[in-house]
């Protein structure tokens, strides 16, 4: 049968022209002024609602929700960025070849992550003691009344070798660890995936199938434990066995659903033809399973401590649906990223169409963002959150610089790896 | 509708050549009445023309049947019937009610899409399943042309069209 593939120009680059960069920066300087807007407000507002309620906590300070939102856009986007180099590893593993195509779209996302590690690391530094109670060295000392035997009892893990109180060496040392060798795998799978495109042959396929098992094995252990370190030890005293499936699970979800848009986006523009809606519908597809195991876990999770009602477990859902600023956003969050594409998508005619898709993902890029200013404002912030001008500014500027980063590491190579050993494959896939 | 008995029976030996097949055979107006396979190919249902099946609409009747059906019973049971205090929970504990909720939609959903499946393809079990040919359990594939249904062509011009699209055999069948 003849080479249909090389019908296509394998040779054509993502232009990341001025009109595409002009409407993201629109979007960033948009975000920018709802941020700045929102801090504004917040520094002047903060005096009139001490409702002196909080018998043993301290003044509320506007920073302090400016910081729980640079964590909330941290944790979510570093999430997405991992992601599309996590399934881009999946890919080779499985030795897919129906992704084929869309293979540089999941790995551009990686292009991120140096960029989450800087801000991920100034923000502990400069935030520590706003986002994380644990950070306290009162905690640890046993003659101080605010001593928590609870807290100190789980000190080691984050202070060790040294004193609990002192300098977090061990939570350092990991966030590293991880940004390191994520960004090491990214960079490893990248060069890879471009000495394809000029080498040519199956042994650079080999070779990026070692690495993907590779980083898989470390991604396993790595996100559930970064998930432990950034979002669970928030809530200092309460614990999830499954907390770091649960992370994953929404970070895939937000992950897949700019894979999608991305894919979309750039067919829209009149890139990737050979990407056709067999492809999309695999995509879609992933969408709509992993928003169910989304759900899964979150009921999993809930389902147990609601019916076990345990004091020191439900504490932290009693935070959450009994208060009057966050219960209402679970109902979202639930609405959002289960009912919404589990209905929506579960035809298969809205899977193979953009239109629908693209609503879809836009949607639940929201819902998960969501379901992570649940996890961080309830322990930060307390009945100081909520959903304002500072929430949406930071998640634009967020968002778009994120964008700016991933198009532009989009347009450095070939949008398709040319020389990619299943391209005939994905062209003929067919569902 | 009667019952059409008289067939002629085009036997390829290749899935390549059967799909290839199908389609010349349609081109040329003579009208399939159905093509039989040992295993199942890729494609064959969209050269044959055939509609997207209904099922899915079913499943998911079936499954909201199942949902509803769950949900109703357990709060029927669980608030007004026989109420208990279990855990300290409500009488109407919607969260406790999922698992079973969830379960029951998918077993009838699975249950409902089998029993419509089995109906709509008159799949009963005192069936008499008409063989066309034996090999179609085993090597070969055979597309079957009702010539009642193709009464504007003669029957040596079909079978030339079989012929030449591909058909190592082609023969008659008849049935009682």
């Amino acid at each position: 049968m003849a080479h249909d593939a090389q019908h296509y120009n394998l040779d054509q680059k993502f232009d990341f022209n001025a009109g595409i960069k002009k409407s993201i920066m629109t979007v960033l300087i948009i975000g920018a002024a709802l941020l700045a807007i929102g801090i504004v407000m917040a520094m002047l507002g903060g005096g009139h609602h001490e409702e002196g309620g909080e018998a043993a906590g301290h003044a509320f300070h506007w920073y302090e929700r400016l910081y729980a939102n640079l964590w909330i856009n941290n944790v979510y986007f570093t999430g997405i960025a991992i992601i599309g180099v996590f399934f881009f590893a999946i890919q080779y593993a499985a030795q897919a070849g129906w992704s084929t195509p869309i293979l540089r779209v999941m790995l551009s996302l990686g292009s991120w992550l140096p960029y989450a590690a800087v801000l991920m690391i100034v923000t502990f530094f400069i935030a520590n003691h706003d986002i994380f109670h644990w950070t306290h060295s009162y905690l640890f000392d046993k003659n101080s009344p605010e001593y928590d035997s609870i807290i100190d009892g789980k000190g080691a893990f984050f202070y060790w070798p040294m004193e609990k109180g002192s300098f977090p060496v061990f939570y350092i040392l990991r966030m590293v660890l991880f940004f390191g060798f994520w960004v090491f795998f990214f960079n490893k799978l990248k060069s890879f995936s471009y000495a394809e495109d000029i080498q040519g042959g199956t042994g650079y396929w080999y070779k990026m199938r070692s690495w993907s098992a590779y980083f898989l094995i470390f991604f396993a252990v790595s996100s559930s434990v970064s998930a432990w370190d950034w979002v669970m030890s928030i809530d200092t005293h309460w614990f999830s066995t499954l907390f770091g499936w649960y992370v994953f699970s929404s970070w895939f979800v937000a992950g897949l659903s700019a894979i999608t848009l991305i894919t979309i986006f750039l067919k829209g523009k009149g890139y990737l033809e050979m990407v056709n809606e067999n492809h999309i519908h695999d995509l879609g597809k992933f969408v709509f399973g992993f928003s169910i195991f989304w759900t899964y876990l979150w009921f999993s999770q809930f389902l147990l401590i609601y019916y076990a009602n345990i004091p020191e477990e439900t504490v932290y859902f009693i935070e959450r649906l009994s208060s009057d600023v966050y219960g209402s956003f679970i109902f979202v969050n639930i609405g959002m990223n289960f009912f919404l594409p589990f209905l929506v998508l579960m035809t298969r005619d809205a899977k193979r169409h953009g239109v629908f898709l693209k609503l879809v993902c836009t949607l639940l890029l929201v819902g998960h963002w969501v379901d992570f200013f649940l996890m961080v404002q309830p322990g930060t912030l307390g009945h100081n959150g909520g959903i304002g001008l500072m929430e949406v500014g930071m998640f634009l500027v967020f968002g778009s610089a994120a964008a700016m980063v991933v198009l532009g590491g989009l347009a450095k190579g070939n949008l398709i790896p040319k020389n990619h050993p299943m391209l005939e494959e994905s062209y003929h896939h067919h569902i | 509708m009667e019952r059409d008995t008289h067939f002629i029976l085009g036997v390829y030996e290749d899935e390549d050549v059967l799909l290839h097949a199908v389609k010349d055979v349609r081109t040329s107006g003579v009208k399939i009445h159905e093509v039989y396979s040992p295993y199942p190919v890729h494609g064959l249902e969209h050269a044959l023309g055939y509609k997207r099946s209904r099922l899915p609409i079913a499943a998911f009747l079936f499954g909201l049947l199942g949902t509803t059906l769950a949900l109703t019973m357990q709060l029927y049971m669980m608030k007004f019937d026989w109420p208990m205090i279990i855990g300290g929970k409500d009488f109407a504990a919607i969260p406790d009610f999922i698992p079973v909720s969830f379960e029951l939609t998918v077993l009838l959903a699975a249950f409902g899409m089998v029993g419509v499946f089995m109906i709509s393809s008159d799949l009963k079990p005192w069936a008499q399943p008409r063989i066309f040919d034996l090999r179609i359990t085993d090597d070969k594939h055979v597309m079957a042309i009702d010539i009642a249904n193709n009464s504007t062509l003669e029957v040596e011009k079909i079978k030339e069209i079989l012929k030449s699209s591909g058909a190592t055999e082609v023969n008659n069948k008849s049935f009682e």
